[in-house]
This record gives C-alpha cells, sequence and structure tokens, in this order.
C-alpha cells in the first residue's frame, strides 16, 4: 500500500481500540519474568557454551603479541578466539572500527578476544590468563582540543554541512539585543538494563543470532556485511529487548564474537557483554560544543540565528548533530547553522535517543531562556512571539501540523507558570531555594516502509508477524491494537509476533519512526487481508464494515471465521507528497527544581509535558515513553556523564556505580498531556511517535530552571553542583 | 574470579586461625563487596573462610551504657534497632544513607567497616593503582578524580573510604573489637581503625591478617541532636562527594566528622572547639593541610556549606 496523500476521513476515526489506554500485552510476561530475552534463550538450541570477551586496555596502537596458552588450557575451556589469528570483519552498518580481527586498536576495549568455555564463570576466569602486550600510540581524546581543526561534517548528499539563509552576520551586528553563548555537552551513555546479548549457532552455512537489537532487517543485511556471507543465510531473533536508546541499532560485538566463536567451536554460543564494557566497547552519544548567536528587536521578534556545533568520532565520521532542531523552532529571516566533526580516539560514538536534538536542545533552548532575560520577556511568550508560519529554515517548506503554541499555553496553565518569578533566587522553601523553568521540544515525527504479514485462523485469531521490534516501547500491543481495529475483532483476537527475520521487513525501532510505520504496515497488511476475504467471499471488502468479529453488507452479515484460514502480506510506503511537509512532534516541557541553598544540592520536584504528536496510539504505552524521555533527560541535565580520561583514553566511569543515571528518588511528579490531535500527513493512522520527544527540551526546562532558582547560570552540562556552588549565597548570609 | 577453596567457621577464633595460617585467605560475610572486587579479580583470594555461622549477629547492651553490635548485624537489622534509633541516630541516618535496601540486607557491620575504596583506577584492572597492584602508580592523581580525597592522600594514592556508616561511628568513638589466632582480642578505637594511604595504600586500616572483627562497641549515649548530610549528585543510591556526621549539643558544642573526603572517616577533634564560632572556623581547621585536586577543590567549600546547612537544620 502506497500511502500517497494525506489521509482522509477513515476507519481510526471512529476507533474503539486504537487510542485507547491499553495495557501492554507483553506485561505479565516481563513482570512475572517469563519474557525471555536473548541470553535466557537456553530452549533455542542444545548444547550452549559460554563466550566472554576481552577489551583492548589501550585506546590506541596495536597488539604486539597475544600468548592464549593458558587460557586455552584452563578447565573448562573449548576455544579461544584471538584478534591476531583473523583478519578484520567486515564494516557493517553503523559501525566504523572493525568491531573484532587484525592488530591494530581503534578504541578501549575494542573486542580483542573471546574465551569460550563450558560455563560462563570459566570463560571469565580463562581470559584473564592471557598475556596482550601492545605498542601504544597517541591518540586524541580531548574534544576541546580537537574541536578547532575540526572539519564541516558531510551533509545531504555529501554536500559541507553548512546552511546559511538571509545574512545572519549583518542581522546579527544590527540586531539591538544579542545573545552570544557557548554549550557543552558531554558523552553519554546509553545504559540500558540489559546489556548487549547474543546466542548464535551455525547449522551448515546457515546462522542464527537470537539476539537483542533494534533493527532486525538491518542486523541481518549487516551481520552478512561483517562475515562475508549472503544476507538469506542469517537469520535474527529478538522478541524482546530489554531497552536500547540507539545503543541496539546496530551489530556490535556481541553478536560477532558469537558466531565467530560458534563457527571456531563448532557449538552455539553464548555471549552478554559484561557491564564494564557497554561503554568502551559500544556506541555512545557524543560530546557536543554548541555556539548560539542569537540578535533580536527589543520587541523579542528574533532577527538572526547561529547555531553551530562540534563533536567528534573515530576518522571524523558521523557526529552528533545539535543544530537539527534550530531550522524548525523559531522564526528569523537570517540563519546559519553548521556541523562540524572532529577526528577522536575515543570509543564510537552513534545515534542515542534523538541523536543530535536531545543535545541540541540543552543549547538552544537554554539559549531562548538566556534571550527572555535580556529582553525582559517571559520566555513562553519570546517562543510564541517568533512562532513561524513555514518551516524557518526552509520558509517554501510547510508543517503539517503545528500546535506548540497550544502546547507553551496549556501547559502554562496546568503548571501553575504564572507564579514563578521572572527575576532568580526569589522563592525560598526553608533551606531550599525554588525555581521553574520552561522549555520547548521538537523532534522529527518520520515514517519508514514497513511490512506485515497477516494471518486469519479457523477460528477467526488474528496474527501478525512483522520485523518490528519492541525495545520495551509497547509496539506488541499498538500493532495488536491496529490489527484488532482493521480486522474489526477484539485484542484478545489478536496475536502479534516480532523481531523474526523470517517475518516481514519494517521499519524497525529507531528515530521515533517505530510506532507510525508499524502500525501503518500492520494497517496495509489487514487491508491486503479483508480484500482478500472479500475476493473470496465476493464482496467489496473496502466498502463493508469488519467489527465484532463479523462483516457486515449492505444486504448480509458473514462471521470473519466463515472466510476459513487466508493469509495476506502487505507493506506501507510513503509517497512523494510528504516532500512538500514538515511533519514534526512538539513539546512544552515545564519543570520545577529546589536547590539547597547551603549546600547546591539539586532536586527536580515536578515536571510536566505537554505533547503534540497526533494520534496517540495508546495513551497509556505512550504516556511511558514520554516519561521515560523526560527522565534521561533530566539525567542528561543533572548528573549522566561519561568522563574521559585523556591520558589513557577511554571513559572512566564504565559501570552503573560510576555513570549515574536518574533513580526514582530523583524524579517524585511527572504529568503528561497530549493534544487531542491528528496528523493527516504521517500515515493512515495519523499518528507520530513520541518515543524521542520526550528527551527533546525537558533537560533545558531543568536547566532553565536551576537558574530561576539559583541565578547562577552554568552552561556546562551535566550541571552538578561544583559548577554552581560558588555562586550561591554564602552560608553566612543564608 | 580465580578459584578459590571455601569453607564454613564454627568459632571467631577457628575463623581467624584459618586465615592466618594461609596468606590468601579471606573473611566472607555479606559478601556485598568482596564477591563483586573477586568477579573483576580486583582481590583473588584463594580460601574464603565463611563466618555467617558465627554467632555475632547480636546487639546488646553493653555493661559501660553503651551497645555492643555484633559483627554479623546486617546493615537494616542495626538501622532499624529502637536504641540505636533512640540514642544513635546519626548512625541509623547514615546507615539509610548508604547502598540500597536489598543490599542494606545482605551487608553486615564488620563488612561495611572494610568496603574497599571505589576509585575507577582500582576498579580497572587495567589501569595503574598502587592499592590494587603497589608500585604501578596512582592512574587517579593526574587523572578522574572528582570523587576522591582531598585531604590525607599521598603521592602514592588518594583513594576515599566510601561508606557512611563508619562516618557516623566515628563522631560516636566507636570502638571495633576483633579476636586474633590464639583467642587473643584488642579494641581499637574507630579513629586508628582505618589508616591513611601513606606509602601503603593497599592497606586500608590497620587489622592484621587473619584478625576477625567481633563485635562494634558504642559508648553510651551522648545525646544532642543528630544528623547525618550526604551530599550526591543524585538522591539515593550513590557515593558521597561530601558527608557530614555530627553530634550538636544545644549549648552549640559538638562533634563533626566528614565521609567522602579521605581514605578513612575525618574527624579533627581539636577543630571542634570552634564549632560555636560557625562551619566556616571548624571546617578551616579541619581541612588546613587539604590537598586536592583541580576535579575536587570543591568539596572543601562543599564541606564547609554541608556542614553549615546541618548547623542550621540544628536550629531548625
Amino acid at each position: 500500500m502506497e500511502f500517497n496523500a494525506p489521509a482522509g476521513t477513515n476507519l481510526f476515526d471512529r476507533a474503539k481500540i486504537v487510542g485507547h489506554s491499553t495495557p501492554r500485552i507483553d506485561g505479565p510476561l516481563k513482570t512475572t519474568g517469563t519474557a525471555p530475552y536473548a541470553y535466557e534463550r537456553h530452549d533455542v538450541a542444545p548444547d550452549q557454551a559460554y563466550g566472554y570477551i576481552v577489551g583492548s586496555a589501550i585506546a590506541k596502537g596495536r597488539i604486539v603479541s597475544m600468548d592464549v596458552a593458558d587460557a586455552r588450557a584452563a578447565p573448562g575451556v573449548i576455544a579461544v578466539v584471538a584478534a591476531p589469528d583473523y583478519a578484520p570483519v567486515g564494516q557493517g552498518q553503523g559501525n566504523i572500527a572493525p568491531l573484532f580481527g587484525g592488530g591494530e586498536i581503534a578504541h578501549y576495549h575494542q573486542a580483542i578476544a573471546c574465551v569460550v568455555a563450558e560455563t560462563f564463570e570459566q570463560a571469565r576466569a580463562a581470559s584473564s590468563l592471557i598475556r596482550t602486550r601492545y605498542d601504544r600510540a597517541p591518540g586524541m581524546f580531548d574534544l576541546a582540543e580537537a574541536a578547532p581543526g575540526a572539519s564541516l561534517a558531510k551533509g545531504r548528499g555529501g554536500k559541507p554541512d553548512l546552511k546559511t539563509l538571509g545574512n545572519f552576520e549583518a542581522a546579527f551586528a544590527a540586531a539591538p539585543v544579542k545573545l552570544d553563548a557557548k554549550y557543552t555537552t558531554p558523552d553519554e551513555s546509553h545504559a540500558m538494563m540489559e546489556p548487549h546479548a547474543t546466542i548464535a549457532a551455525w547449522k551448515g552455512d546457515q546462522l542464527t543470532l537470537w539476539t537483542s537489537n533494534q533493527m532486525i532487517d538491518w542486523a541481518k543485511s549487516s551481520m552478512a556485511e561483517i562475515l562475508g556471507i549472503k544476507p538469506e543465510n542469517v537469520r535474527v531473533d529478538s522478541p524482546f529487548i530489554g531497552g536500547g536508546f540507539g545503543g541496539k541499532l546496530f551489530i556490535r560485538s556481541d553478536a560477532v564474537m558469537a558466531a565467530l566463536a560458534a563457527k571456531a567451536t563448532g557449538r552455539p554460543v553464548k555471549i552478554a557483554l559484561q557491564r564494564p564494557l557497554v561503554a568502551n566497547n559500544t556506541t555512545h552519544r557524543h560530546a557536543t560544543i554548541q555556539r548560539l548567536r542569537i540578535g533580536a528587536e527589543r520587541d523579542g521578534r528574533i532577527t538572526a540565528i547561529a547555531h553551530e556545533n562540534w563533536s567528534g568520532n573515530i576518522g571524523g565520521e558521523k557526529g552528533e548533530d545539535g543544530t537539527l532542531q534550530t531550522p524548525k523552532l523559531y522564526a528569523g529571516a537570517n540563519r546559519l547553522t553548521a556541523n562540524y566533526v572532529a577526528a577522536l580516539d575515543l570509543p564510537e560514538g552513534n545515534a542515542m535517543r534523538a541523536p543530535g536534538e536531545a543535545a541540541g536542545h540543552l543549547a538552544l533552548e537554554v539559549a531562548m531562556d538566556e534571550l527572555a532575560e535580556r529582553l525582559g520577556m517571559d520566555p513562553i511568550e519570546l517562543r510564541i512571539r517568533n512562532e513561524p508560519e513555514t518551516v524557518p529554515g526552509n520558509p517554501g517548506k510547510k508543517f503539517s501540523q503545528r500546535n506548540l503554541v497550544r502546547c507553551l499555553r496549556q501547559g502554562a496553565d496546568l503548571f501553575g507558570w504564572s507564579h514563578r518569578r521572572s527575576k532568580p533566587g526569589q522563592v525560598r522553601d526553608g533551606r531550599w531555594l525554588v525555581g521553574m523553568g520552561v522549555a520547548a521540544g521538537y523532534r522529527g515525527g518520520p515514517v519508514q516502509k514497513s511490512g506485515a504479514r497477516v494471518h486469519m485462523g479457523n477460528d477467526g485469531q488474528i496474527t501478525v508477524e512483522t520485523d518490528m521490534t519492541d525495545i520495551g516501547t509497547g509496539s506488541y500491543t499498538i500493532i495488536a491494537q491496529t490489527a484488532a481495529e482493521t480486522m474489526g475483532v477484539s485484542l484478545d483476537r489478536v496475536t502479534v509476533k516480532l523481531g523474526d527475520s523470517r517475518f516481514p521487513a519494517s521499519a524497525g525501532s529507531g528515530g521515533q519512526w517505530g510506532a507510525a510505520s508499524s502500525t501503518a504496515g500492520a494497517y496495509a497488511a489487514c487491508v491486503s487481508l479483508r480484500r482478500a476475504i472479500g475476493a473470496k467471499l465476493g464482496f467489496d471488502a473496502d466498502t463493508a464494515t469488519f467489527a465484532e468479529g463479523k462483516i457486515h453488507l449492505s444486504n448480509r452479515t458473514i462471521a470473519l471465521s466463515d472466510a476459513g484460514p487466508m493469509t495476506a502480506e502487505d507493506s506501507i510506503t510513503f509517497g512523494e507528497f510528504k516532500r512538500d511537509y514538515d511533519v514534526g512532534t512538539y513539546a512544552a516541557h515545564f519543570c520545577e527544581v529546589a536547590v539547597e541553598a547551603y549546600t547546591g544540592e539539586c532536586r527536580v520536584r515536578r515536571m510536566l509535558a505537554v505533547c503534540d504528536a497526533g494520534r496517540i496510539l495508546n495513551p497509556l504505552s505512550a504516556r511511558s515513553q514520554v516519561i521515560g524521555g523526560m527522565v534521561m533527560a533530566a539525567g542528561a541535565a543533572l548528573m549522566e556523564e561519561l568522563a574521559v580520561d585523556k591520558r589513557f583514553g577511554f571513559f572512566v566511569n564504565h559501570d552503573l556505580a560510576g555513570y549515574e543515571v536518574p533513580v526514582h528518588a530523583d524524579i517524585p511528579h511527572q504529568e503528561v498531556v497530549f493534544l487531542d490531535t491528528q496528523d493527516p500527513v504521517s500515515s493512515p493512522l495519523k499518528a507520530k511517535g513520541v518515543g524521542e520527544l520526550g528527551i527533546c527540551g525537558p533537560g533545558a526546562a531543568v536547566a532553565n530552571a536551576l537558574y530561576n532558582a539559583t541565578g547562577v547560570r552554568v552552561r556546562n552540562y551535566p550541571i552538578t553542583l561544583d559548577k554552581y556552588l560558588e555562586g550561591l549565597p554564602e552560608p553566612e548570609a543564608i | 574470579m580465580k578459584s578459590f577453596t571455601y569453607e564454613r567457621a564454627t568459632s571467631p577464633e577457628q575463623a581467624a586461625a584459618i586465615v592466618a595460617d594461609r596468606p590468601g585467605a579471606k573473611f566472607l560475610a555479606g559478601g556485598t563487596n568482596l564477591l563483586d572486587l573477586m568477579k573483576l579479580e580486583i582481590e583473588t583470594p584463594t580460601h574464603l573462610v565463611d563466618v555467617q555461622d558465627l554467632n555475632l549477629a547480636r546487639i546488646d547492651e553493653d555493661t559501660n551504657g553503651g551497645l555492643r553490635i555484633g559483627a554479623l548485624v546486617s546493615n537494616t537489622a542495626l538501622a532499624a534497632d529502637d536504641r540505636v534509633r533512640r540514642d544513635y541516630g546519626v548512625l541509623t541516618r547514615a546507615i539509610v544513607a548508604g547502598a540500597s535496601g536489598q543490599l542494606r540486607n545482605k551487608a553486615t557491620t564488620a563488612g561495611n567497616l572494610l568496603q574497599r575504596t571505589r576509585c575507577p583506577y582500582f576498579y580497572d584492572t587495567n589501569m595503574p593503582c598502587n592499592k590494587r597492584r603497589p608500585g604501578s602508580g596512582c592512574g587517579a592523581l593526574a587523572g578522574y578524580s572528582r570523587q576522591l580525597a582531598v585531604v590525607g592522600s599521598s603521592e602514592q594514592c588518594i583513594a576515599t573510604y566510601p561508606g557512611d556508616m563508619a562516618v557516623a561511628l566515628r563522631v560516636l568513638d566507636a570502638t571495633v573489637e576483633t579476636v586474633k589466632a590464639g583467642g587473643k582480642t584488642r579494641s581499637i578505637p574507630i579513629a586508628e581503625f582505618h589508616r591513611l594511604p601513606g606509602d601503603e595504600p593497599q592497606r586500608d586500616n590497620t587489622l592484621e591478617h587473619g584478625e576477625l572483627i567481633t563485635a562494634v562497641v558504642l559508648p553510651k549515649p551522648i545525646g544532642g541532636r543528630h544528623i547525618y548530610h550526604k551530599v550526591r549528585d543524585r538522591a539515593s543510591y550513590a557515593f558521597a562527594l561530601v558527608s557530614v556526621a555530627a553530634v550538636i549539643q544545644k549549648d552549640g558544642s559538638g562533634r563533626v566528622a566528614f565521609g567522602g573526603v579521605a581514605h578513612k572517616p575525618w574527624r579533627v577533634e581539636a577543630a571542634e572547639a570552634a564549632l560555636h564560632q560557625g562551619s566556616s572556623a571548624l571546617t578551616s581547621r579541619v581541612f588546613a593541610d587539604a590537598r586536592p585536586t583541580e576535579d575536587n577543590k570543591f568539596k572543601i567549600p562543599l564541606a564547609k556549606r554541608t556542614l553549615a546547612s546541618v548547623i542550621a537544620q540544628t536550629r531548625a
């Protein structure tokens, strides 16, 4: 099915299931511990052996020698797979440095060996018996030092990523009110609960991976490229995923090493990355340096805006583009955005939840707060004053739908914004300084081709199969809701099977496109099934009504089960008309913090997000997505940082004790409100994703609240108390 | 984890004798720290002597009017004890500020005293660390040292003692009772229990090899307001940037110990006379010899401010 024009009135406009809060159908499996995660799939292949990955002890250089004799002789050891014995594996999608093989070391904890043994403990114990000698090479580990020499990133079509409109420099120079500020965001770890894990087994030249991966079709083709085998010889199965956040978009070393170790031993091999490897062996969100220059008239109208961004990666490859939201959010005729990437020898940077925008909002939305203060304007009014009619960075392009002003106004009412004092440091509650902050949020609402197969049994039971993944987001449930709605059956008549590459390729889970795309794909397949039933029984399926397990025609009613067993497969594709529109999701984020006046301890008191994201397919799971993003954003604002050791070139705090993410006590109260909107340009369901909207903006709202509480502006994230302590009132004065 | 042998001791004296006899042996109690360190091969004992069957899990009233806390009393049981809550509130508050409910259920009183530093260079076996591998150098001194010691450190080591409970025990003037092979016992004042790193950062405390903690004794109650204020980057389940354990009397006198700043709970009794002059007066004396790094110099003003907050809380 091609979606080639904005959706008109359709069955989802009178939906009984889609759009209603529905508990996740995988919930009982999760809460009873019976959802099988990759490492726990003891039953999928007999005689599984355990692999344990050894990471490089240096950040850059080469392996001089590796002595594995003692490890091979250790109790229970079946094999040692050692990098010097292998040519570097091929490059899969999303990888820069080879995931294994050869003597060159590209980053700390890059996989250099894998010990395979009868038990996990034996493999781990033997791994420490491997003696590796290195020739250490100097590396560049300091973004601030590398940034001045960084090149412009490759933008669309390989052109340097510098965009201008009008004459920024002249307009900025002439602006009566100006802001010129630099912000930095640190490297961050996905820190998902389930580390990367894979069981691999070969049958002849057929490889099966039971793994934890967000993008099954990418995983299949990447694995083929990495190992130099045919994609059709690779099967990937990933029905349950314990968090991904972008860290599991691509094949990583767990899958590669499990496959190579299984080949070497002739046995299925299972591997989970030990927690300390997750930070340095896998990907992370890149640190950024961002400069914002904004010029405005005294009435708040922005006349000039420039957003420049620097990040770094191995070989100067793809960086973190903090400018992405800036051409979308605020009006202004004279503009400049530029995205530079430096070459660094730290571990690989790559996508983490709202890549680009999550870091970008931490800069832009604080800059707007700073500008509002300079103008003597309320920061909400400043944003409303600069609400654009068309896409500011591309004025020929329309917004498919945009209700940011409604989000801001409704949020202000709900949050009690009128109680905020514009002058900072004015509100006390005992020993605590209290402040409020606001930020806007923008995240694109993309869609991707997505397929599904739908089977109806003799009993009228519907089964949907697609390689779409559920990374804790609720995909199982919204696809079931979509199928139930389209086929006119109750939810308990629908079974959804996900994450297996034997199913039709879907959009997968990434970039906030999964929900809208995969439900549209399921819808397309259901429509095909309806038409197939119509063809078989002689009626026009497009005018028939499917409801309550029956097909209602003008002159008769047929039980759905009478159509007998049938299967249909289809995918949704998206037509050219979309190019005329910017399809985005919007939010207004509010936060109240309290800062201990003596110690500077900052505690979030409450958060609110008012979201405009089209039809919300399942308000319950969508809310979970948004509050999860808000938690992550609060973490980014206040505590999360992969600390770089610039001598040894690695992320030092590589476990969950050192890399702090918010705990329950940090997030006492969150509210999410969804505007009742539908976006007909997005998909047949008029829905858009929310998985990344929730992390775009709340961190800046936290930062702005902290400033409002204390009067100290910190532009280097995370905003830990050491960065503003000296700016607080002296203890004697309190 | 290296292979090791395991046995369960039947008496404190026997446990001490077994460990004293074997250089690679260690006691095992709750295991909340030791087992993690063994998995990472930071600790590599060849033999574990499990002391869980020893009858050391009671809190008894002591003849001196205080409490005698058995070495195996869990952190949860100690924090929840009515007598502790009533008379030694700083101890309850310190314990519940640490770790998580599950860990406190398993962790013991003696084990808590023996937890090892959380310095990230100690935890990464690829990195130099004089505490883990004497003579290999200190990775932290010129590295990432935000969490680490500002006072009492050496060129060899800037690790911090990470616990909370011991900081409270320090203001309460607790003593640590031990037994050695042959049954000889001794009482170690808490001030002398943990040591500074000096030239032997591998030694966290003054216990001899094979010396088993049997109890921690609290002197009779001293009254006053008991406060433990732990400052950290998140609200729970994190190690202290700085913590303050304080017992402050109505007349403004009191005792103050600091956590998160040194290789041991940090208390300078001679400075406490300055408490009535305020936080700055006391902390300028307590941290007079501080040698912070660029990363952690904020701990000194933070210590001053945290004590100021504690004083304000006693007045509230």
